[in-house]
Formats: structure tokens, sequence, C-alpha cells
């Protein structure tokens, strides 16, 4: 069947025998069944004398005494917070309008520097769209599919708030009807509020208790806001050398 | 923040299932035949980026074309075509010889492998597989990825600590080739990165999930709102068990480490060094390097992330020192936060950019401010400190540990993050790194530039960094393959620069840097990806030398040792010359100076490279080889001895007279060798 190899996975699980031998192994739990496979039994001397049997151990705090965990212990991680889904589906959508905004300079700007900037960040926030939409699919979370710029209702009926630092309707209309150095500084302007929303967004997601706690989106919300950050700098600066120009 | 409405919930998990289709028949697409050139040109790569395979997110991307004057990584090597998967994946090396993989154990990764888990089933269902089928290993890991990743390492006696985001792992590898796990200490928080020193183990926690207690449980979501009250902003929970900093441990017992002091600081800990003042034997220091959000200063007083002109404490633009009492480390506390990006003229605390300082144009900087040191490493015997500081590599002298002062600071165009920072054994150069893509992107596909994500090769003089080449793993790497610049520590290889290097799913490459201008590979290892169609996390993170082994921390897979073997970059006599070299301890970013015995095996690997660098000439290359064969057959018989010492004076003499520095070092370690040998 192709169907098992559609996402890249194998297809059978690769339970080779070594694989077998190391977990069975591991948890001592069938040590005769194991009899037989090499490395297993190389090993089984040493780690079923429970002098040299590999122990697993949680310290306590500091100055408290550590305990021992049985060898069965698995790896287990914090509830997932609703904030954090709520995060990488927000943020995707907040990204989008960043990319919509990027799409415009080719037509309406010759400003190299800007046309450099922006190929930037269109390629590093699509790449991060990506990102979250396998955070959340690998999760069994559901990916926002909310186009920018399109207010959906929320469940009272009125239009839903914007991501912050979200560009308005009125904002992206003027945005597309400016060229040249009009629309350079709408658009420098306007991403740095919308960089500065996304920073919003981070800090509200540590803030929040119980989020940021997941590896992935720890580290993904950590460089969003080390890199928007370093992209705002650059964009006042151009900002500035604009501003200088026109004197 | 609102919910997206439910409907559009319905379109995305549609979406998902239709894109997983999508991805099936691509998957059935026959691809290039094996040893078929590589790079696609650019008009091609755009044709296959087709809309729907930009639609599945779990799709390998493909490199954007070369910019203009750049070239990418050699994608004839054997190394560009392995064969996937995550215990079975083809390898190749040259000069390496894998002895062992001792895989994460249970306690370290994640326990859903119950195909009943109704999360599982859920998972399933949105990617499109059938019900029933177990969960394959390779989701697991995309699921878990980070969490249990493997980090760095440290070395002290028999004992190897391997850092991971869910505690450390500690290995008895008194016999490398039988290495066994002994410990594993269960205290999360990420990235873990490791030091040890005496009977004190130290470790990174930076992730909110990390608690004093080292629970796994973290900490709760907030309960959901009340009716009514959804769009009000609720009160941050500051947590006093939460724990962001570096953890100290007792490992007396090693068995059973026990916690000593846990270290707050406001951003945690990314990374950390351990510093020891060799004017003060009754404490040791510790560098700590945050790169993460400030937390509140509810959670943490004083801690604030505002700017430095709105706030000069701002705990952005510093590093921080903590002293550790080594016979009470209970009392270990942080005694300054040194601002070591301050411009000394006008006392601005961010007083770094990384403007191209050795591009074309100088004038046209870019002003974004370096705020944060991601690592540092210290050579105490020296007195200096070379810092890879996100827009920056800086150089700080340490004579006064508590108080770093920056001599000099740097910037490349080419760079994207600096990483990481190592010195070559005598102090005339720095192998800076740059982790473009932060090491979860693949970065070594053919078409991404050979001068990013790349090591910088500077050379040290007076105090002052010049830059002199580039390095990066000279062979390509799949799109499916995280790879960049990493860790890595100096091989003790007399009369020469050597380098082992992590490059994550690009394996481990052995650089030799003796010519700072000219870096050359000469040794490798490598796998295939975890995954061919799509990039699952994994690689080697840190590869260290210690004691006559390479040690490899696998992210995804687990611990690796290898060997050296002999080929013509590197003889029998050069690897048996750096075993000669033992340390009680290693923290490579505590770098120590290496010191060869005056021994005949040393002496053998000299007269190997002179001859390599037709130094001398061949006859009187052979009568060195027979005259240190006659005193090791003698068991250093007097004569014998006499007869070596007798040739030190016209190794002298050439050495004077030697094309390159490099071979008169030789020369004279030689003949200082042969004026008083020992077997």
């Amino acid at each position: 069947m192709e169907e098992e190899v559609s996402l890249g996975f194998p297809r059978k699980p690769q339970l080779c025998p070594s694989m077998v031998a190391v977990v069975l192994c591991g948890t001592l739990l069938a040590a005769s069944t194991a009899a037989g496979l090499g490395f297993c039994a190389a090993r089984r001397a040493q780690q079923t004398d429970p002098a040299t049997a590999p122990v697993v151990v949680q310290p306590g705090a500091p100055g408290k005494p550590s305990k021992t965990l049985p060898p069965s212990t698995k790896g287990t991680l914090p509830a997932r917070s609703p904030a954090d889904v709520e995060f990488m589906q927000g943020m995707i959508m907040h990204h989008a309008q960043a990319v919509e905004m990027t799409a415009l300079i080719a037509s309406h700007t010759d400003n190299k520097d800007l046309r450099m900037l922006g190929a930037k960040i269109s390629s590093s926030q699509s790449d991060e769209i990506k990102f979250m939409q396998r955070w959340l699919a690998a999760r069994g979370e559901e990916v926002s599919m909310a186009m920018p710029g399109m207010s959906d209702m929320d469940a009272s009926g009125k239009p839903m708030a914007l991501m912050p630092g979200m560009l308005t309707p009125e904002q992206m209309e003027a945005l597309r009807n400016a060229k040249g150095a009009e629309f350079d500084h709408l658009f420098l302007t306007g991403m740095i509020q919308h960089h500065n929303g996304a920073l919003i967004m981070v800090k509200d997601l540590f803030n929040a208790a119980g989020a940021g706690q997941d590896a992935d989106i720890f580290n993904f919300a950590t460089d969003a806001d080390n890199t928007q950050r370093a992209e705002i700098k650059i964009m006042q600066a151009m900002l500035e050398k604009n501003a200088s120009k026109e004197k | 923040m609102n919910r997206v409405p439910s409907f559009a919930l319905r379109v995305a998990v549609a979406a998902i299932i239709l894109c997983s289709g999508v991805s099936r028949i691509a998957a059935q697409r026959p691809g290039p035949a094996p040893g078929q050139a590589v790079a696609p040109p650019p008009a091609a790569s755009a044709a296959a980026k087709a809309p729907d395979a930009d639609d599945n997110p779990f799709a390998a991307q493909p490199a954007p074309p070369l910019p203009p004057g750049m070239t990418g990584s050699d994608a004839n090597d054997p190394r560009y075509k392995l064969t996937p998967g995550l215990y079975d994946a083809g390898e190749t090396s040259l000069g390496i010889k894998h002895l062992l993989l001792l895989k994460k154990p249970d306690s370290f990764q994640l326990g859903v492998t119950d195909p009943a888990d109704p999360k599982v089933q859920k998972l399933l269902g949105q990617l499109g597989i059938g019900g029933g089928m177990k969960l394959p290993k390779e989701l697991q890991l995309v699921i878990a990825e980070l969490a249990f990743s493997n980090s760095d390492l440290a070395f002290e006696g028999n004992h190897l600590f391997l850092g991971n985001f869910y505690g450390v792992n500690i290995y008895d590898i008194a016999n490398p080739a039988q290495a066994a796990l002994v410990t594993s200490m269960v205290c999360p928080g990420g990235q873990g990165d490791v030091s040890v020193y005496k009977n004190l183990l130290f470790m990174s926690v930076e992730m909110p999930n990390g608690r004093l207690d080292c629970g796994t449980q973290g900490f709760p979501p907030e309960p959901p709102p009340a009716a009514g009250h959804e769009k009000e902003r609720r009160k941050p929970a500051a947590q006093a068990e939460r724990f962001r900093g570096v953890r100290i441990f007792d490992i007396t017992d090693i068995k059973n480490p026990k916690q000593m002091a846990a270290v707050q600081t406001c951003r945690g800990s990314h990374t950390h060094t351990l510093v020891v003042d060799p004017n003060d034997k009754d404490n040791v220091y510790i560098y700590v390097s945050g790169t993460s959000f400030v937390r509140q200063p509810e959670e943490l007083a004083g801690c604030s992330d505002e700017a430095p002109d709105k706030d000069p404490n701002t705990a952005l633009f510093r590093i921080e020192v903590i002293k550790v009492p080594v016979a009470a480390p209970q009392e270990a506390k942080v005694v300054a936060s040194p601002r070591v990006f301050i411009d000394p003229r006008t006392g601005a605390l961010n007083g770094l950019s990384n403007g191209g300082s050795h591009g074309k144009n100088d004038e046209e900087t870019k002003p974004s401010d370096s705020n944060q040191c991601h690592d540092i490493t210290v050579y105490s015997a020296l007195g200096l400190a070379a810092g890879a500081c996100s827009g920056n590599g800086i150089l700080l002298d340490i004579k006064d540990p508590v108080h770093p002062k920056r001599l000099d600071a740097v910037n490349d165009p080419n760079y994207s993050y600096w990483h990481s920072a190592s010195f070559s054994n005598d102090g005339t150069k720095v192998v800076f790194t740059d982790e473009w893509g932060g090491g979860l992107g693949a970065r070594c596909r053919p078409n991404d530039p050979s001068k990013w994500g790349a090591d910088a090769i500077f050379h040290l003089h007076d105090d002052k960094l010049t830059f002199a080449s580039y390095y990066k793993l000279p062979a390509a790497q799949s799109d499916t393959e995280n790879c960049v610049a990493h860790n890595g520590s100096l091989i003790p290889v007399p009369g020469r620069d050597i380098e082992v290097q992590a490059w994550y799913q690009g394996g481990v490459s052995v650089m030799d840097f003796s010519d700072a201008a000219n870096p050359k590979e000469i040794a490798y290892f490598d796998r295939g990806p975890i995954d061919s169609k799509m990039l699952v996390l994994g690689g080697e993170w840190s590869a260290y030398w210690y004691n006559g082994n390479i040690y490899g921390s696998e992210i995804a897979r687990g611990l690796d040792i290898f060997e050296l073997t002999p080929t013509q970059f590197l003889t029998q006599n050069e690897i048996d010359a750096a075993k000669t070299v033992r340390v009680d301890v290693l923290n490579v970013q505590n770098q120590q100076k290496l010191e060869w015995p005056a021994q005949l095996v040393v002496a053998k690997a000299y007269v190997d490279q002179l001859e390599r660098s037709q130094a001398l000439p061949a006859e009187r290359i052979t009568a060195l080889r027979t005259a240190i064969q006659n005193a090791e057959a003698s068991h250093m018989n007097k004569g014998k001895v006499a007869k070596l010492s007798g040739m030190a004076p016209s190794l002298e003499e050439s050495a004077s007279a030697a094309k390159s520095p490099a071979d008169a070092k030789r020369l004279h370690a030689l003949a200082e060798i042969l004026k008083h040998p020992s077997a």
C-alpha cells in the first residue's frame, strides 16, 4: 500500500530486532525473550546487575533529596496551553498579511533596499507560516485558514479584532494606492507597526500562564522576537535615511 | 485572542487531509536517478514548487537560487544522497570509524506508543492515515521534536554528561567501545547545556516549563475565562516555583545527583561557560548567556525588558556572572552583569551593531543592536574570552573574571547569527560559527551559499581580530536535513590546528585550519536524513574530542562514539600523538592549553608532517625514522638516544631556514623532543 508512504514515513514502523532488543533491555521487561539477540545478551548481564544497571533519578528542589524513578519511566510533557494554539493560529494570519504587503513591492516601488528587505521578510515569513502549520497539524490542532484583511465574526457576530499590529483594511487600501516614495513610507511605517505587533504577541504568549512550554513554540517565538527586533531597527534606519534625503 | 470560527476549522482539516493526498501523489513521482546532478536550474525549481507542494506544510523546501557570485556545496559528494532512516540510515565516512550509538533511554522519549490513545487517533485521522496503524517512531519524534533533544556534552574522568532539553544522561566511557548509561537525570527546562567541575555539575535552563523541583509537569494553563470576560487581559501568572537560570548539582554520588542551588536570571540561561580563575582556588565562575525573553518583574524582581535609554537596568545588552564557592555551592549567586556591548565613548549600553566590517561597503551599516551573547569561550591561560553575540563576534579581557572588558568586536556581512567561538591552541586564531536558520533549517543544500551558515576563521594578533576565511561543510545535504555550522573542539594533533565539528544532520566534519586562509576538510562521518520527505529535527549537536575518541550528541538518535583512522591527510602517528594528551575534565567552552609530552610518538607525528609538507628531503626523513625506531627497539638504550639527541642541532638549523612558520615550529618542537626523549 502506498498510503503509508504518503507523509514520508516508512511503510512499517521500523522496529528492527536490535531496537526491540534495546527497548527490552532498557526496561528489563523480558530478558528471556531477548536471549539470542546478541546485543541484548551482551548487555544483559551488566544491566540486570543492580550495581551497574542504569538508574532514573529526579532531583528535588535545591537542598532537597532526589528520588529514584522506576526504570519503566517514560518522558512526559506539560499540557499544551490553548494560548499556544491561539498564538500559532493568530501568527499565521499575522504573517500572511506581511507576505501580502511584500507582494506589493515589485509593482509599487523601485527602491532597491526596500526590495531586498521585502524579499527577506517574504521568504522568512513564508517559511515560518509553513513551520506553524506543521506545528499545528502534527499536534492535531486546526490550522487557521482565515484570510488576512477579512474581518471574521466572533461568536456575538461583531467583527473579530485583528492580531496586534496588523494593518486595518483602510491602511492596506492606502498602501495599495500609493506609489514610489509614498509607498516606501507607508510600507516601512506599516511594517514597523506590524512587527511591533508580533513582539506584543510574543510577550502575551509568554505572559500567559502555562504557555510557551513546548520546546518548538518556545524556540520559534524566541527566534521570531529576535529577528523582528532586528528588522525593526533596519526599517527605522531606512526611514531616517529616506527622511534625510527629502530634506 | 479568539479562536477561528468553526467553519474555518473544518476547511482547515479538509485542507490538511487534501494536502496529504497531494503529497502522496508527489511521493510516487520518480525522483532523479542516483548520481544525477543535483541542483535543478532555477526555472525548474520554481516549476517544482507547484502550488500543491506549497500547500503541504510537511513538504521539504528546496533552496532558492544561489545569489549572484555565490557558490554552493558539492552535490557530487557521497554524503549528498545517503539513504534515509532513523536507525538504519545510510552512512559514509572518511578517516572516522563509528564505534557505537547508544540510543536515548525510554525515560527521555515520549511515552505515546499506544495506538488506542485517542490523541494518536485524532492525529492520524487528521493526517489522512488509516486508523489502527501503529504510530511510526518518526511521527513521535515530530511531535516531541525538541522537547527531548540531546544538546551539549561535558566530560570528567570516565564519565560523559549528555545534556538534553529534558535533563542530563550520564554515561560510563571507561571503555568507549562499550560505553554504558549510568544515570538518567530527569530535570526539564531546555536546552540543558552542561559543564562539570570536580563534584559539581552545572546545567542551563531557559524555558518557561523549568521548575525549581525538576518536575516534568511545567505550569498549568489558565482556566477558561468566565462568560462575558473573554476579551479581558488577565493578570499574567508569575510562578514562584519556575526556574530559569543555572542549576548546580552535587554529583559526588554519580547515581544520585542532588540539586544544591538554582541561580535565577531574567532571561534564563541558553548556554553558560565555566570560568576557572587561575588565581582563585576557592571559587569558580559561570558566564551566563541568555537569549530568550525577559521574564516579568512580578516573577523575578528587577527584571526589565525596556530599551536601555528607557531603563538603564534593562536585562537586555548584558551577560551575567555567577560566583560559585566550591565548598559551599548553595551560596552561588549573580555577582555582576557586565555590559559587554557598551560604547565606551558615549556610555550607550547598545554600542555594537552588526554592520559589515569586511564587506565592500562600510558606510552601509545595518543598525541592529546586538543585545545578547549566544555562547562564550574562555581561554584563561591567555586571559581572553571570545564571545559569539548574535550580531557580533567579540573579544574580552577576562583577567578579572568578574569584570570582563571588551577589547575588540567584529561583524560580517555574510553572518546571520554569531553562535559559538573557539581559539587555536596558540591563541593566534579564533573560529566563529554562524547558526543561520537557527539549526532547525536545511541550510547545506546545493543552492545554499558556502559563505552562509559557515565557520569564519579570524587571525588574532595584539588583541585584534582580522578575518581570514570561511569554512563550510563541503558536502551538500538534502532539503530534509537540518544543517549548519555547530559545536566543535580541537583535536590535539601536535603541529597542526585541527577541529572536529558537528553540523547537525550534515554529520561530523574534521577541519584543518593550520593555514587560516585555506581551511581543509580531512575527515568526516555522515548519515542519511532521518526522513527523505520531511525534515525531522536531528543530527549532531556537538562533536568533541575527549582523551582519544570523538563523541557526538545526536539530537534524535542518541550518543555517538567514534575513533579516528589514518588517511593520507592524517597519519596513525598523528592520531597516536593526539592520544598522548590526557585531561581530567573537559568543558569545551573553558578552553585549556594543550601540551604534549616529549614522547617519541609525538616526534613521529612531526616527522610525518615534515614529510607531507616537504620541509625536509626524503633522506633526512628516513634517517629520522630509522633513528627513532632504533631507540624504541632498544628500549631507549643510551647510545641510541644519544644518536637522536645528536640530530637536534641540524633540525634547529633547518627551523631557522624553514619556508613556513608552521614548519619552523614543527622542526623546533621535534628538536626539543629529540634532546630529551621518552618512550
